[in-house]
């Protein structure tokens, strides 16, 4: 029985890591950015939604809306100042500091404006848990709405981008720069296109991981950044469904590493399972093997 | 590119060289205005007594180093804040020995390279007395530096056993042994439990170090350790493997040597899956009330063994707490009372040591280290503290209990 | 021609050199003067430790085209090992030759993980190896974290729980406890030390580039296939860079061990934001060039601790400076605006020369 207990927790806690994989998964595939700032756009997203329900008692739908549109904001921001600049810079690596610059910001600004005391989020989920086999098993109504949220926006995402026409734009961006500037796509609205999608994701996530565990502080979004960032890669970086299967993989191996091998070593059985899988599978599990030419 | 870097390489020298002339800058001119101090203090002693308008030509200057900035920043700040309202409160009642005191404080980010960074830093202010660090850590690292310097150190905070091996140094805070052995005690004696089980963090000094001394203490004790998880730095926001095993194992109680910040996770989590044990917490869990938002009912019945309660009654920490609150917007931590009392120690000890500011730092650590341990100090974080030349306090532990909301001794 | 560029590299690396020992020097006059604030005579080794950092990354990122996210790991590695020597050492033998074995240990034990690190995380590619590298980090800085080490007669104990379980007799004593690490290593560190230590590695670094060795291993950076095409043994090349990379970063572990009297596995120091941060120095001063990561690795260092003025925006200021310097580096349209610049004043000084000679 404790079993299926530690698998529930490991559903619960990769549910909040893969909607935040989501994200970052989405703004990798298309720019071929590890956007560094994800996490702490997750955080904005958090503080915004915490100022509006808690702080000025408003609706936490409101809450939600006025998160989503701030990241989006924020994020075509950030695209414009700090990234774009860099897109043809000689070497790829240039974005990437920029990026990790970017977090040190937001961290910062957020640390004068909301202070570094730990704030306790109040959940958005209303609904009250189900509880199976007696009560012994049970499962929070944060995680049935974040993994009903990960569904849905996985398929979204992935209808967005295979049907519609900005969504094949983004495809051909990602393949081909150059070839889709050529064939008369907007490469730069694209890019920033994704980054207003991605950041809104950021700000759903937020607000789910706040809801699932209830702190909050300037670095929120520091460590379930990279943990999105690995389970990104687990799942094969740049496909939708693989940061899904990514994320909550990695919760359950989180919580089974930490239940049956030990609480200490959590973190290096985590890292040891991605190392395993990617020398095995080198793009991650659903990631597509790109034969090298000559 | 190569012409580029080239002439920045050029633009960056000349910043370097630029930078260190600009330390040189720094470190004449506390030198320089030493001497002309201690000319006046020499030639018109009763004069500067008599006027209080010299009183700013001769300061004391106490540095302080904590984190301000990163994930341990609530601490650091919140000592930050207290110290400055004891010094300010202290200035406006005449300072030491009628000396008023100037106080400046270091971010260290809570990285042991920093915080000495941080302290030679202080050192170039022309700091005479160091109240800190805030974290453990840091504090072992600088104590090294300030007991090579003879600089009187009084940590607030920082709690493990090395941070006052040096006999220059003296800490408010309980160490983390003290803790343990003293939460094992109480724990027994009271028959608050039979079976316990204790969540803490390794990858932090001070709770492992409450851990290992609350075991081999529990070993003397009519309860037995049934479980004993650990979470680390990077990984704490899911506690529920830790709940379940304790609750499997049939806690009655969950030891909490831990910060309040994820206790108050814990106490969210173990209230979702239904479980109801006992919490038991140390100093760290102190502020768990002030979390801005947080949902009292869930810390209902927490008992922790904490020498400060922004919440008691007496008149001192009323005081404290209303102040506090006036000037700095939240509710003290156990950090800022202990920052408070430190800056109050250093007055009586150095009214009783009568440190003058002519005085080099060697000198008045001198004069301060056995006026420290002939003090005593009614303060926040206990009443009667004394120390002995250990560096360690003198005072008794308070047990309190979270019921409707605010702490009741027991 | 062949003659021309030879010269042109010496004369390049003895520019490193110099200035490497013009700052030794300025700052030994400055410290035999008395001219030296308290906080940069603190910063001088520290400093030595983030120049050993950056160069030796350059190393993997720059010369070999591999981006790491694990040196933290190494660095943590060899300061470990470094410091678990000096601590069981202490007294038994004199302190010099104590600490130059800790050198040579902190460097080897870093050099053994690098090349174990090595075999399975050099065969990805791109960022799947950045992700691989990070892991690894992270993975020592998490076993350092939960090792447990005494000493009694009986010999050595370990122990992964904690140090109650390591049964120690009454002589006994812990030597690395968990958390809370190594405390009262000896201080060993000092800039002159620092600086020699910075020449040693300068001096491996730039002759392995300037050999044939060097030249294999940049020909896989810039074309894999075609390296391979051409005989070059490509894992013992990439594995050769790597492991000295690392092994440099343990001998920088070894000074950090040595100069503070605790030493902790914190995802401050030896995490993936140290990692990252070493990753700036090099990504700042130019990826591949040596003296480029010298110098970004002071300013970088110092721009911190210069900024304390500002107390409560001192990290803010920081970080935009930070992104506005990469904008200002690496932006195209920057570096076009600040060709323009250079075209205006100095198009009649020597850079001229030196583009027809490329």
């Amino acid at each position: 029985m404790s079993f299926i207990s530690y698998l529930i927790n490991g559903i619960s806690l990769g549910s909040v890591y893969a909607i935040i994989a989501l994200g970052y998964t989405m703004v990798y595939g298309i720019a071929k950015m590890l956007n560094f700032a994800h996490g702490d756009v997750i955080m904005v997203g958090s503080f915004a939604v915490f100022t509006i329900v808690s702080t000025l008692s408003l609706p936490p739908i409101l809450g939600i809306l006025v998160a989503v549109v701030v990241c989006t904001i924020l994020g075509m921001a950030i695209e414009r100042v700090a990234y774009k600049p860099l897109r043809n810079a000689a070497s790829p690596l240039a974005v990437l500091i920029t990026a990790i610059g970017v977090s040190y910001l937001l961290q910062n600004v957020a640390l004068l404006i909301f202070g570094a005391n730990t704030k306790s989020f109040t959940s958005v989920v209303t609904i009250s848990p189900l509880k199976l086999a007696d009560g012994q098993l049970m499962i929070s109504g944060e995680t049935i709405v974040t993994i009903i949220a990960g569904i849905v926006i996985m398929i979204c995402l992935t209808l967005f981008v295979n049907k519609s026409k900005a969504g094949q734009a983004m495809l051909a961006v990602s393949e081909d720069k150059g070839a889709a500037q050529l064939m008369g796509i907007n490469v730069n609205g694209t890019i920033a296109l994704t980054f207003a999608i991605g950041s809104a994701l950021a700000a759903i996530a937020g607000v789910l991981l706040c809801s699932a565990y209830p702190s909050l502080t300037p670095y929120t979004g520091a460590m379930p950044g990279i943990k999105a960032f690995v389970a990104a890669v687990f799942g094969g970086i740049g496909s939708i469904p693989g940061a899904m299967i990514g994320g909550i993989l990695l919760g359950i191996i989180e919580i089974l590493g930490k239940a049956y091998i030990s609480s200490q070593m959590a973190d290096a059985i985590v890292f040891a399972v991605l190392i395993i899988v990617l020398l095995v599978k080198p793009t991650g599990i659903l990631g597509k093997n790109i034969q090298e030419k000559v | 590119m190569k012409r580029f870097n080239k002439v920045m390489s050029l633009v960056m020298v000349s910043a370097m060289a630029a930078s260190l002339f600009v330390g040189c800058g720094n470190a004449d001119a506390p030198a320089d205005n030493a001497a002309p101090e201690a000319n006046n203090e020499a030639a018109a002693p009763e004069a500067a007594e008599a006027e209080n308008g010299d009183a700013a030509s001769g300061t004391f200057k106490i540095g302080g180093i904590g984190p301000t900035t990163g994930s341990a920043a609530v601490y650091g700040l919140a000592v930050q804040n207290a110290a400055q309202l004891a010094v300010d409160e202290i200035n406006a009642a005449g300072g030491i020995n009628g000396v008023s005191i100037e106080f400046k404080f270091e971010d260290d980010e809570c990285d042991a390279e920093k915080s000495v960074n941080a302290y030679n830093t202080l050192k170039d202010w022309g700091m005479q007395m160091l109240m800190g660090t805030v974290t453990s850590g840091c504090s072992v690292a600088v104590a090294e530096k300030t007991s090579a310097d003879n600089m009187f150190q009084l940590t607030p905070s920082g709690s493990s056993v090395d941070c006052v091996k040096y006999d220059n140094a003296f800490r408010v805070c309980f160490s983390d042994p003290n803790q343990g052995a003293a939460s094992a005690q109480y724990i027994g004696d009271n028959s608050v439990a039979s079976t316990v089980a204790v969540i803490y963090d390794s990858s932090d000094i001070y709770s492992s170090g409450i851990y290992e001394k609350f075991v081999s203490e529990a070993a003397n004790q009519p309860f037995e350790i049934v479980s004993a998880e650990a979470f680390t730095a990077d990984n704490k926001t899911d506690f529920s493997v830790q709940l379940q095993k304790a609750k499997d194992a049939g806690a009655e109680l969950v030891f909490l040597p831990i910060y309040y910040t994820e206790a108050s996770l814990i106490l969210s989590q173990a209230s979702t899956m239904g479980y109801e044990p006992i919490f038991f917490g140390c100093d760290g869990l102190d502020g768990i009330l002030n979390v801005e938002n947080f949902d009292t009912s869930l810390a209902e019945g927490v008992m922790l063994l904490t020498p400060f309660a922004a919440d008691a009654e007496d008149e001192l920490t009323q005081k404290f707490v209303t102040a506090y609150k006036e000037k700095f917007g939240d509710t003290p931590n156990q950090f800022a009372a202990d920052a408070y009392d430190a800056i109050y120690a250093i007055k009586a000890a150095g009214e009783k040591a009568g440190i003058t500011p002519d005085m080099d730092m060697s000198a008045m650590c001198e004069a301060m280290k056995p006026a420290m341990t002939e003090i005593t100090l009614d303060g926040l974080t206990g009443v009667g503290m004394t120390w002995d030349a250990s560096g360690e306090p003198n005072k008794a532990p308070k047990a309190v209990k979270i019921t409707d909301g605010v702490y009741t001794a027991m | 021609m062949k003659k021309l560029r030879m010269t042109k590299t010496a004369k390049n690396n003895f520019v490193t050199y110099f200035i490497v020992l013009i700052a030794y020097i300025v700052v030994q006059m400055l410290l035999k003067t008395g001219h030296m604030s308290s906080l940069m005579e603190g910063l001088l080794v520290p400093l030595c430790i983030y120049v050993m950092l950056a160069i030796s990354l350059n190393l993997t990122v720059g010369i070999l085209g591999e981006l790491s996210l694990g040196h933290a790991g190494f660095m943590c590695v060899g300061a470990f090992s470094g410091a678990f020597f000096s601590k069981c050492m202490d007294g038994a033998m004199p302190n010099g030759i104590r600490f130059l074995v800790a050198l040579l240990i902190g460097a080897a034990v870093a050099g053994i993980f690098g090349i174990l690190i090595g075999i399975p995380v050099l065969r990805l590619k791109g960022d799947y190896l950045a992700i691989v590298t990070l892991a690894f980090g992270e993975i020592i800085k998490n076993l350092v974290n939960v090792l447990y080490i005494g000493k009694d007669n009986n010999g050595f104990h370990f122990s992964m729980k904690d140090s109650i379980s390591l049964h120690l007799g009454e002589e006994g004593q812990v030597i690395v406890n968990g958390a809370q690490g190594i405390t009262g290593t000896p201080h060993d560190a000092g800039f002159t030390v620092g600086i020699l230590l910075i020449f040693l590695s300068l001096f491996i670094i730039l002759n392995l580039i300037n050999s044939r060795d060097g030249r294999a291993i940049m020909s896989i950076r810039d074309n894999r296939i075609a390296a391979e095409s051409t005989g070059i043994n490509i894992t013992k090349y990439k594995l050769m860079a790597f492991s000295i990379s690392a092994a440099i970063a343990g001998v920088a572990g070894v000074l950090y061990a040595h100069n503070l009297s605790t030493l902790t596995a914190l995802p401050k120091n030896f995490g993936y934001n140290m990692s990252i941060m070493i990753l700036v120095f090099v990504v700042l001063g130019g990826i591949g060039n040596i003296r480029g990561s010298i110098i970004s690795a002071v300013i970088l260092t110092l721009l911190p601790e210069l900024l304390r003025g500002l107390s409560d925006y001192r990290m803010l200021i920081y970080a935009i400076v930070l992104i506005a310097m990469m904008l200002f580096n690496w932006s195209p349209k920057a570096i076009e605006w600040k060709d323009k610049i250079k075209e205006k004043y100095f198009s009649k000084v020597s850079f001229r020369k030196e583009k027809e000679v490329k």
